[in-house]
């Protein structure tokens, strides 16, 4: 498909994948029509601070906005919103909306996100149980989220942490309930999560690990959280971070091939070459590990998605960054690089105790993430490491008289 | 409300005014200035906000914590007035404070 076919550009979601596409096209050049169609009541704004500053009440929601509401028009982005796109015709190339416009296209790009998944319990309807996903679930949570309330989180993973972190610092009493016997089983080693257990435990969070909630309790509004073993936690306030379904309804409707989200080439196009998809509701091959195909939930994933996207309408070229990940809690900022899946062993550089650290995963030789705590520098230079597809023996990663800037300059 | 200048690494200069209380970074992404990618937000997370402040204005600005000198370190073409700029928050004593950009964020 060349360049000069691509009249009309069609993009579903406008979450951060989505608005950061449109903003690439027309920085890349795209003279042709833009429209964005977004089911959320404003325009694309950032997901990480709802579980920081936007919770605390440090940012309104004009600072969590990607871009001002007014550069669309400005851009000649048609945004429709709040609208939802209903069904994809993809012989006649069409998308059709709620109350039944269709709107042709010439490429699409599919930005819909990740749906948070519901608690499978009775009583998840209550009063006072909550997801975590949108600014909207984060204003309703902030009407009850008073110094002194009872919140139980349910699912240890950065979200859950995150909000614990936070409810502690405005003087909440936190309870964490996870299945699984450690926090952040999907997304660190055993011992990164044990630093961080540590943490929110000297911080006054309680936690049930390898706790079954089986009932939600309460009449209209919750009242409090029972376990498969009887136990029974009281809570003014419930919110479930147990993870996300990817949103693939549209693609499924229309026959694309999905499994676990929609998957792509490198380039972000999906088995109908017109049609591309992106960021949390997309699967694709990782250029730094050997094309494992793989559906990340993150800013850099969903930035980089819609860059590759745009490149690839333009008919441009689009470098491929490590990935790249960060959750902030309490005082300490954790910056990972790369994807740690299938380490063999795990190497660190400065100690715990100092609240200052990084671990480096190995496969084999070769350096394939870095979990770094309060340490950019090694979070950095790693991700160059990984980047360029260097790596640094173990005895030189563990010796701290030797700066990391230097270690990153010998490394090949 | 503050005046604010970037100049581009080609020259071209983008005026903005912007209340006190955003960031550099943030008032550029918010007026498209191009060449401050800042794909973190302004978490201190990516590194791709990085400007040159104007000699003129370092003692204004203030130094970069310990946090974003390490980040730093790691940036391309690094100078002794190189910061991040989400880490510069605007206020009245950054009333004409001007900042370069770097030829590439990556
Ligand atoms: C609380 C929280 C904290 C996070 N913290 C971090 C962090 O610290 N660091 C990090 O890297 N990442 C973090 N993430 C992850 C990151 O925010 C996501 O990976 C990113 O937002 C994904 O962007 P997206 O555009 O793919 O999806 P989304 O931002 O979810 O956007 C998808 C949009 O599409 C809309 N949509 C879906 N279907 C339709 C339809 N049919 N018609 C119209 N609109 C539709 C949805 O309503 C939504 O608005 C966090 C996420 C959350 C929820
Ligand atoms: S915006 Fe990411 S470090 Fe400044």
């Amino acid at each position: 498909m060349s360049t000069g076919e691509i009249k009309r550009v069609i993009i579903v979601g406008a979450g951060q994948a989505g608005g950061e596409t449109a903003q690439r096209l027309r920085q890349g050049g795209f003279a042709g029509d833009i429209t964005m169609i977004g089911e959320e009541p404003c325009a694309p704004y950032q997901r990480p601070p709802l579980s920081k500053a936007y919770l605390k009440g440090d940012l309104s929601m004009e600072r969590l906005l990607l871009r001002p509401s007014s550069v669309y028009a400005e851009e000649k982005v048609s945004f429709l919103s709040p609208l939802r796109a209903v069904w994809i015709d993809r012989a006649n190339r069409k998308v059709r909306v709620e109350g039944g416009r269709e709107l042709p296209y010439d490429a699409l790009v599919l930005a819909t996100g990740a749906r948070p998944r519901k608690l499978p319990l009775v009583g998840a309807d209550l009063e006072g149980v909550h997801l975590f996903r949108t600014a909207a679930d984060v204003d309703r949570i902030r009407e009850r989220f008073k110094p002194d309330a009872k919140l139980v989180v349910v699912g240890a993973g950065f979200i859950g942490l995150e909000v614990a972190a936070v409810a502690r610092q405005c003087g909440l009493s936190v309870t964490v309930i996870e299945t699984a016997v450690r926090p952040l089983a999907r997304v660190t080693s055993p011992e990164v999560a044990g630093f961080f257990l540590d943490e929110h435990t000297r911080q006054g969070v309680r936690f049930v690990l390898g706790g079954q909630p089986a009932v939600i309790k309460g009449q209209e509004r919750v009242t409090g959280v029972a376990l498969a073993d009887g136990m029974e936690i009281e809570a003014d306030l419930v919110i479930a971070g147990i993870g996300v379904t990817p949103e693939t309804t549209l693609a499924q409707q229309c026959g694309l091939s999905v499994e676990d989200g929609i998957i792509t080439d490198a380039r972000c196009r999906t088995s109908d070459p017109a049609i591309f998809a992106i960021g949390d509701c997309a699967r694709r091959p990782m250029t730094h590990y050997d094309g494992r195909v793989c559906r990340l939930e993150s800013v850099h994933n969903a930035v980089e998605g819609a860059k590759i996207a745009a490149a690839a309408i333009l008919e441009q070229q689009q470098p491929v960054e490590a990935p790249w990940f960060w959750s902030d809690q309490y005082d300490l900022k954790l910056q990972i690089a790369g994807l740690f899946q299938g380490y063999d062993h795990v190497v660190f550089r400065g100690v715990m105790a100092d609240r200052a650290f990084a671990a480096f995963y190995y496969m084999g030789d070769r350096l394939i993430a870095v979990d770094a705590v309060n340490r950019p520098g090694e979070y950095l230079g790693a991700k160059m490491l990984i980047q360029t597809g260097r790596t640094v023996a173990p005895d030189v990663i563990e010796d701290m008289s030797r700066p990391m800037k230097e270690i990153v300059a010998q490394a090949r | 409300m503050p005046k604010i200048t970037y100049i581009e690494h080609s020259g071209k200069e983008h005026v903005i005014e912007a209340p006190n209380g955003q960031t550099v970074m943030e008032a550029a992404v918010k007026h498209a200035v191009p060449g401050i990618d800042a794909d973190c937000g302004g978490a201190c997370a990516c590194a791709t906000c990085h400007v040159y402040v104007d000699p003129q204005w370092l003692d204004k600005t203030g130094e970069a914590s310990s946090m974003e000198q390490s980040m730093l370190d790691f940036a391309n073409d690094v100078e002794d007035n190189s910061r991040l700029s989400c880490q510069i928050k605007i206020s009245d004593a950054l009333d004409g404070l001007v900042v370069r950009l770097p030829k590439s964020q990556h």
